[in-house]
């Protein structure tokens, strides 16, 4: 087959065709290799590791050869970086982490590397994933492969995940790694045109990953199709010792609940998501899947989630406070950026001027106010009081309802640069997407239509552990849309 | 009460105790707890804080804490939250101490004090929680630089925290010694201060009778109890004189400067750290089941306070013998082996006085002793059963500090069984009466002193093998023709 025609492959058609030996897993990593190459524009990748790749396809042919394939053998994904990867450069997008090659791996990563995958290299990100353009990255911003017609300006492909969800949309890589703390996979994920999965908090190890937000960072799948992201969780899901957070439950077959039967389900509609902000042609958008679904045997009920508006303000306390006890390791006395003084104050001052981008440094600000003395009863306190209440309008909704259906993000993909200057309004991405992570709960985002030659998506939220459910209604939404477009740039070509 | 220059003054005192928990793995990482190894050979990725890294409680040091509480007579807390205690220091890989602050897992509970007068104090336990240690900073290994060693980081460590109920240095000094008996006890700390393991903060304040509390200093990080009383019995002398020349005691923490024997201001109140305590994120609360925590109660050791009394009734001891046998778990072991079965106030008599005494001599604990509890009871069975006298037996303890042997051995090689025939016995006391009958005219006549120079005779000419009893009975008879 040729490169274009091995990068158009899904997941679950390039592991066919790996088992029917149509191509070799080498063949396919090559091409990919070269994907990332051709990508590099776009700056999706900080660190390629093809020969790593490689290696790792070779040893995939000789299982393939035997008869003796893993899951995932021979599939090129690449890995946001944040996760450690043993004896592989780690930076969370930040000066900080100079030249730290952890001397351990991520357990999400063991998962994927034991099921056979391939490792292209390591993603783009916003600085220990704050931000949601992938514009606060030590390594530069990442460019969305989407254009506005007629607009040549380059695009932001949303954050934190943005390197990745650029990589998948390219076709510089089959699947990817992300996380979510506030919307990080969904949100990049409507915003590049690609499915993003944010599985239920404790679904998948957080040990290996660096850390932005502890409660609230979820590591998840990113893909082209619903099927590829629901094979990629099955393999980085599971109950992990070393992460005291991590849910001992077993892992179903998601595949398997990938029926397209959602009869008689009840999807949720949220009365408080219409007003947030959002542009008319989201709303519509949201409307034609509400009809898909009723029209697939689902039964819409209007629900109510009063709490909503106090999500994004509770998300803005609790993920900074985190943050500023998170980021505290980075001292320079032990890794990474160190800037030397003779004094220690000093050289904790300067490393950690030196070593953390204005962002950063603002959430740091932020979450050490939050917590101090005399202020944590008003913020840090009231905050989780709100998160509390958040998760019990979601439990309360789902007595009647199995699923919810609201938009991913406010609006399309916007320029590098055109909404940088008020951190709030940024902040203001995260306003569907946020709920979902207070509460610890699966949620999907599935593009639905272009908006002005832009993809926008839909998401789907679910119970807890009820990934099946969120996966089954995301595909029939994804066979509904049927939404086929490609960006502008995709690495061999948009043939 | 201190006599200050216009009346009486009480101290009043609080401590907070750091006791490390008695544990192969440190309380949130697998690695080892040894003390004394090489630097940095101790430590795990999760207690140097690197990227990604994750704690993991360590369940046997929950169950070190849980005994521990039950030991103190406290409740424990069935739900309990480890806390984030951020500050930035080089020897906290992570900037932050987890540790519990609003929900520790053992509350209020009691140690029980003896004192001089025979009465008992009941001091109380404010709280015990579990936290980690920080590393060590070397200051001393280079001239520019500082060196860390992260082998005590993430160590368990119990903070055990009592009411201000202590009012001298010496009842401090009680409550030490009784809290670490406690501890070695129950095998959850073993108490040594010179490794560090066993640390103590004081609060100390001084108000006239029957006010209410003064103003109180912390005096940081003492690791002798002798400290810990030097320091307290000088802060609270700064303290009245502060106030006897009309100033105020502010609210410090203050440092115990050994070589001077003083304390001085490290920070005040204005400069005590935000700590920022937050929930641990990374941990979910601690929630105990109360079948295991029976368990543990079920499985409790006897205590210095059930084995002493115990000890008055079983075997008789005094309530003093009693409270000496049982300060130290091993003293009471001992004495208990040696005793069974025997006369215990013998073994008790043995224990403080020779045994006791050797030890001293020698500077060793009882662990160390060269003389076995086994073998002190084959030394009392001896005397028992008329073999050697109690004379002969303190000579023979000694050859058994020297040698280590066993009495019955040194008893057969030296020849030194006691002489109970009474045939060899009355040729003696017949050949030395013959020989001093001068003394016997004497002693017919009156004067009963000489009773005793017959016996010192008797007994050198027998080298102190004949036996006193029949001895005794012999020269009576004889002298009294």
């Amino acid at each position: 087959m040729s490169d274009p025609a091995l990068l158009a492959l899904n997941l679950a058609e390039a592991r066919a065709g790996l088992a029917r030996k149509l191509f070799s897993a080498r063949e396919l990593t090559a091409a990919y290799n070269d994907a990332v190459v051709e990508a590099k524009p776009l700056n999706a990748y900080i660190t390629p590791t093809p020969e790593r790749a490689l290696a790792m396809a070779d040893a995939a042919d000789e299982r393939l050869a035997l008869g003796q394939a893993l899951p995932l053998d021979g599939i090129p994904v690449a890995i946001k970086d944040l996760f450690c990867t043993k004896g592989v450069l780690t930076t969370a997008g930040s000066h900080i982490l100079d030249g730290f090659h952890p001397p351990y791996e991520s357990t999400v990563t063991e998962k994927l590397w034991r099921a056979g995958a391939v490792m292209l290299g390591k993603t783009n990100l916003d600085e220990f994933a704050m931000g949601s353009s992938n514009t606060t990255s030590w390594y530069g911003p990442v460019e969305n492969p989407w254009r506005r017609p007629g607009d040549n300006r380059p695009l932001v492909p949303g954050g934190s995940s943005g390197g990745s969800a650029a990589a998948v949309a390219a076709r510089a890589a089959l699947a990817a790694t992300g996380t979510d703390t506030g919307g990080s996979i969904r949100q990049p994920a409507s915003f590049c045109g690609i499915v993003g999965l944010k599985p239920t908090y404790g679904r998948c190890s957080r040990w290996g990953v660096v850390a932005y937000a502890s409660s609230l960072d979820h590591p998840g799948p990113m893909g082209r199709t619903v099927r590829d992201v629901a094979i990629l969780l099955h393999a980085m899901a599971g109950h992990d010792a070393k992460d005291s957070t991590s849910a001992p439950v077993p892992v179903p077959d998601y595949e398997a609940a990938l029926t397209g039967d959602i009869r008689g389900l009840r999807v949720g509609v949220p009365r408080e998501y219409r007003h947030e902000g959002m542009r008319i042609e989201i709303e519509i958008a949201w409307n034609d899947a509400w009809e898909w679904l009723r029209e697939a045997g689902a039964e819409p009920v209007e629900i109510s989630l009063p709490m909503t508006k106090y999500a994004l303000p509770a998300y803005y306390i609790i993920a900074p406070a985190e943050a500023s006890s998170n980021l505290a390791r980075y001292d320079g006395v032990r890794f990474g950026l160190r800037v030397e003084s003779d004094s220690l104050e000093e050289m904790y001052e300067l490393t950690r001027a030196a070593g953390f981008g204005a962002e950063v440094r603002r959430r740091v600000l932020i979450g050490t106010y939050a917590l101090s003395a005399g202020y944590y009863d008003a913020y840090y306190l009231k905050a989780q009081r709100v998160r509390t209440l958040i998760a019990r309008d979601f439990a309360s909704a789902f007595e009647r309802v199995d699923c919810i259906l609201a938009p991913t993000a406010p609006s399309a993909a916007f320029a590098i640069g055109e909404m940088s200057g008020d951190p709030v309004e940024m902040y203001l991405n995260d306003v569907f997407t946020v709920p979902a992570n207070l509460a610890g709960l699966p949620a999907i985002s599935v593009p639905a239509r272009l908006l002005e030659g832009l993809p926008i998506g839909l998401q789907v939220i679910g119970r807890a552990f009820d990934e099946e459910t969120v996966l089954r209604v995301a595909q029939v939404l994804e066979s509904a849309a049927s939404f086929r477009h490609l960006p502008g740039f995709v690495a061999g070509g948009r043939s | 009460m201190i006599e200050g220059r216009n009346g009486k003054w009480e101290t009043v005192i609080g401590l907070e105790v750091h006791a490390q928990v008695v544990s192969k793995a440190k309380l949130f990482s697998g690695a080892a707890t040894d003390f004394g190894a090489e630097p940095n050979t101790q430590v795990s990725l999760v207690d140097a804080a690197f990227p990604g890294m994750l704690p993991v409680i360590n369940r046997f040091c929950v169950a070190q804490a849980v005994k521990t509480g039950l030991g103190l007579a406290a409740e424990i807390n069935l739900a309990s939250v480890f806390e984030r205690k951020n500050y930035f220091y080089p020897d906290l890989p992570a900037g932050y101490q987890i540790s519990q602050y609003l929900q520790p897992i053992v509350g209020h509970g009691r140690v029980n004090l003896d004192m001089p007068d025979g009465t008992l104090r009941e001091i109380g336990i404010t709280r015990l929680h579990l936290e980690q240690d920080a590393g060590k900073s070397l200051h001393d290994q280079h001239p520019g630089l500082t060196y860390v060693d992260l082998n005590r980081a993430g160590v368990a460590l119990m903070e055990i925290v009592s009411e201000p109920d202590l009012r001298s240095a010496e009842e401090a000094a009680m409550y030490l010694r009784k809290l670490r008996s406690i501890l070695r006890y129950l095998g959850t700390c073993d108490g040594n201060m010179e490794e560090g393991s066993l640390r103590c903060d004081c609060n100390v304040s001084v108000r006239r009778p029957g006010e209410p509390l003064g103003t109180r200093c912390e005096i940081k990080n003492l690791n002798s109890i002798r400290y810990v009383m030097q320091a307290i019995d000088y802060e609270a002398q700064r303290q009245i004189e502060l106030i006897e020349e009309g100033s105020r005691v502010e609210q410090q923490t203050r440092l115990f400067d050994v070589g001077r024997g003083i304390t001085r201001p490290m920070r005040s109140k204005e400069e005590a750290h935000d700590y920022r305590y937050f929930p641990d994120p990374d941990l979910v609360p601690l929630v105990l089941d109360p079948d295991w925590v029976k368990q543990i109660r079920l499985a409790l050791p006897e205590l210095p306070d059930d084995m002493k009394a115990r000890f008055m009734s079983e075997y008789g001891l005094s309530a003093d013998d009693a409270g000496v046998l049982v300060a130290e778990k091993e003293t009471a072991l001992f004495f208990e082996q040696a005793a069974r079965g025997r006369d215990a106030k013998m073994a008790a008599n043995w224990v403080m006085g020779d045994l006791f005494g050797a030890l001293n001599r020698l500077g060793i604990g009882i662990g160390k002793s060269p003389v076995s509890a086994g073998q002190l009871g084959a030394l009392i069975d001896l005397i028992a059963d008329g073999t050697i006298s109690g004379r002969l037996a303190k000579d023979i303890f000694a050859e058994m500090v020297a040698s280590g042997a066993d009495p019955a051995v040194i008893v057969e090689a030296k020849g030194l069984r006691q002489v109970t025939d009474s045939a060899a016995v009355g040729a003696t006391i017949d050949r030395i009466l013959a020989t001093q009958a001068d003394k016997v005219a004497e002693y017919r006549a009156g004067r009963d002193k000489l009773y005793g120079f017959f016996v010192g005779q008797i007994m050198r000419a027998t080298e102190g093998k004949a036996n006193p009893a029949l001895v005794n009975q012999l020269l009576k008879k004889k002298l009294a023709g």
